[in-house]
């Protein structure tokens, strides 16, 4: 009897090439446990949503998708090893992981093997290593930026702003991209906090960002420090703009800072309560599958997988190569592609343009209040 | 001036929110000769319990009461039984490492249950208090307000009644505290409860603004450790100077000389106090047998 088993098992597996010739295969490797859970969870979701919607519709180029999904448990290490193991069964792409730390390692692997890596990752230095496999589903710091210095010099009118922001990293880097994108505009900088991370007093640090007497403060900080400034903010009478970049307006943030998260104004790449008819259907399908309301990074995982299946049927075959190169100067307009939400083009680098959105803490809720046009679109 | 007074009263705030921590070093100090280096994470673990037992429905009281009783039982018995016990014979070293390393343990073990920040009920009304253009919380006011009586009561208790006389003479020396008819066991045994107990109500006032984190122990752990032994490590007054030391230096260094150097403002107040009155300010010169 086992026996009998062992070689039935051994036949399937025969069989699998003949079979796999019919599926494109597609490999999620994404953080399904540690930090990045919530993020690698709706990442995924993203994808497996949009796979199913397109299976039920042909599949593409005729074929069916078959998805696997691994877990690196928000380690580089282990992300790196689980994509070669993709590579090494012949996946067509890579989707994940999300977290920059990971894919700045993991995308060694799928660059040697040649195949398309579309990544969550938001960290500037992904897309400047000259990596052609490369993909974003999302803004980096390098064009969220320049958007919000553009609200801030056009729109809030503010002359002169003062930056509270996080001395790490991620807040170092937005705080140069910002200042690079202020330099010859409008407005000037009339005082730079720095503010440690996990500091817990920050009367201080609004105290100086006051004393400039600005138009605006920029806050520039992770979620729980966003959250001190802004009760701080607040306890020190700040009645004008308190403006910010995704982080400020964040449920974390309006969670952990309550009442005083109310008006506080950012920029945010990608939002399901964004004014957009196809992203309401969105977010009510993945509602219904999944019986909670994803954040940014659902979407990420939908619309890239909807925009490497326009990549594959602009080249018209499964080659991975030339769906890479197809990729770069992509531009797709949601007219012809539904499932990418939002009119998108990318890059020689494979970052992405598109639209964005301003948003507004109101009674406790992000709002959002306008459309920012793409960068390359003035 | 108005600045000056503002970023004050927000050090004094700040402050007290140290001492409250730092009192549970001194109180173990005075009562057992024992230092635990993972006090921060003493404030973090009842604070996820009492959120945990809110989520159960409890109400703020009520989850209190409970996270009180768990804390006994865990941070102080068990934590006795289990870590300090074990090690006294060899020293104040080895627990002092073994204290670090359950720090660390607690810290990840938390992690794993969740690695995202908490908002916590305040025990006071989101109000602002305006005086004479200084703006303070109610919140602020009110943690001062509380650091100060269990100071007061931690340091009465220890000095004026029978049982807390016991506790300092068993530390001091324990082979004359039992022959002298103390019931030492039972002394160290109260230090440890009445430590929880601390640990519990500083979580209580603390994770309002510190938020519920697996690593919000760390540096309020730190904190406390410099502003105990700036204050005094053997007097529980000295855990409030200390506090409010550390917490006015910090924000008018962050103020007037730089942001960057605010966090090094408690070390370089910990190395004068060190090298110029080593027992600290309101400390005592004091022999012990260990």
């Amino acid at each position: 009897m086992k026996k009998a088993l062992i070689a039935l098992a051994v036949a399937a597996l025969g069989s699998m090439p003949a079979l796999a010739q019919q599926t494109i295969k597609i490999a999620n490797i994404v953080e399904l446990s540690g930090p990045g859970t919530t993020s690698g969870t709706n990442f995924k979701n993203g994808v497996e949503l949009a796979v199913r919607e397109i299976n039920a519709a042909g599949g593409i180029l005729g074929r069916r998708i078959e998805t696997s999904t691994v877990d690196t448990q928000s380690n580089p290490g282990v992300a790196k090893g689980l994509t070669q193991k993709a590579v090494d069964q012949d996946v067509f792409a890579v989707f994940g992981p999300v977290f920059s730390g990971s894919i700045m390692v993991s995308m060694a692997e799928t660059r040697r093997a040649e195949i398309p890596n579309f990544t969550g990752g938001e960290a500037a230095a992904i897309t400047t290593q000259g990596n052609p496999y490369i993909f974003r589903t999302s803004f980096t710091q390098a064009t969220a930026m320049p958007k919000i210095a553009r609200y801030i010099t056009d729109q809030a009118k503010a002359k002169t702003l003062s930056l509270i922001y996080v001395n790490n990293d991620f807040g170092k880097g937005g705080r140069d991209m910002l200042m690079k994108a202020l330099e010859k505009s409008q407005t000037k900088i009339v005082a730079d906090v720095s503010t440690e991370s996990a500091q817990v007093d920050f009367s201080a640090a609004v105290l100086r960002a006051r004393q400039a007497n600005p138009d605006a403060i920029f806050v520039y900080t992770n979620e729980e420090e966003s959250a001190r400034v802004l009760r701080e903010l607040r306890k020190q009478g700040w009645t004008k703009p308190v403006i910010g970049e995704t982080v400020l307006t964040s449920q974390k943030v309006i969670e952990l800072a309550g009442e005083a998260a109310n008006g506080a104004v950012a920029h945010v790449g990608l939002t399901v309560d964004a004014p957009i008819p196809a992203m309401r259907a969105f977010r009510a399908k993945f509602e219904r599958e999944y019986k909670y309301i994803t954040d940014h990074n659902g979407i990420k995982g939908y619309t890239g997988m909807y925009v490497l299946k326009a990549a594959i049927e602009k080249v018209g075959k499964l080659d991975r190569k030339a769906v890479a190169k197809a990729m770069h100067g992509l531009k797709l307009r949601v007219a012809d592609h539904p499932g990418i939400l939002m009119d998108v083009e990318f890059d020689k680098n494979g970052d992405l343009d598109r639209d964005s959105f301003l948003t507004e803490v109101r009674n406790g809720k992000q709002e959002v209040t306008a459309t920012l046009p793409p960068l390359s679109r003035k | 001036m108005t600045d000056l007074l503002q970023l004050t009263f927000s050090g004094i705030a700040t402050g007290s929110i140290y001492a409250l921590a730092a009192l549970g070093f001194t109180l173990l100090w005075q009562a057992s000769g024992t230092i635990n280096f993972a006090q921060g994470e003493f404030v973090m673990l009842p604070a996820f319990a009492m959120l945990f037992f809110a989520a159960q429905g409890a109400p703020l009281p009520v989850a209190f009461v409970l996270t009180i009783a768990v804390a006994v039982a865990v941070l102080g018995w068990a934590f006795k039984r289990g870590v300090v016990d074990p090690l006294f014979r060899h020293g104040m070293m080895a627990i002092v490492v073994a204290t670090i390393g359950l720090s660390i343990a607690m810290r990840n073990g938390v992690r794993i249950y969740s690695a995202d920040a908490h908002p916590f009920p305040s025990l006071f009304a989101d109000k602002l208090l305006r005086v004479g253009g200084v703006t303070v919380s109610l919140a602020d006011a009110g943690t001062l307000a509380f650091a100060l009586v269990l100071v007061v009561a931690t340091q009465a208790f220890l000095a004026r009644t029978l049982t807390g006389r016991a506790m300092q003479a068993v530390a001091q020396n324990t082979e004359s505290a039992a022959v002298l008819g103390i019931n030492v066991p039972l002394m160290i045994l109260y230090t440890f409860a009445i430590n929880a107990v601390l640990a519990c109500a500083a979580a209580l006032l603390v994770t309002p603004v510190y938020f519920g984190k697996f690593d919000m122990g760390e540096s309020l752990g730190t904190k406390a450790f410099f502003a105990a032994v700036i204050g005094g490590f053997n007097n529980s007054r000295g855990a409030l100077l200390g506090g409010v030391i550390v917490g006015i230096g910090e924000n008018l260094a962050a103020a007037y000389i730089s942001p960057a150097y605010k966090d090094a403002v408690a070390l370089a107040l910990f190395m004068v106090v060190i090298l110029f009155k080593p027992q600290g300010l309101l400390g005592r010169k004091e022999e012990r047998k260990v």
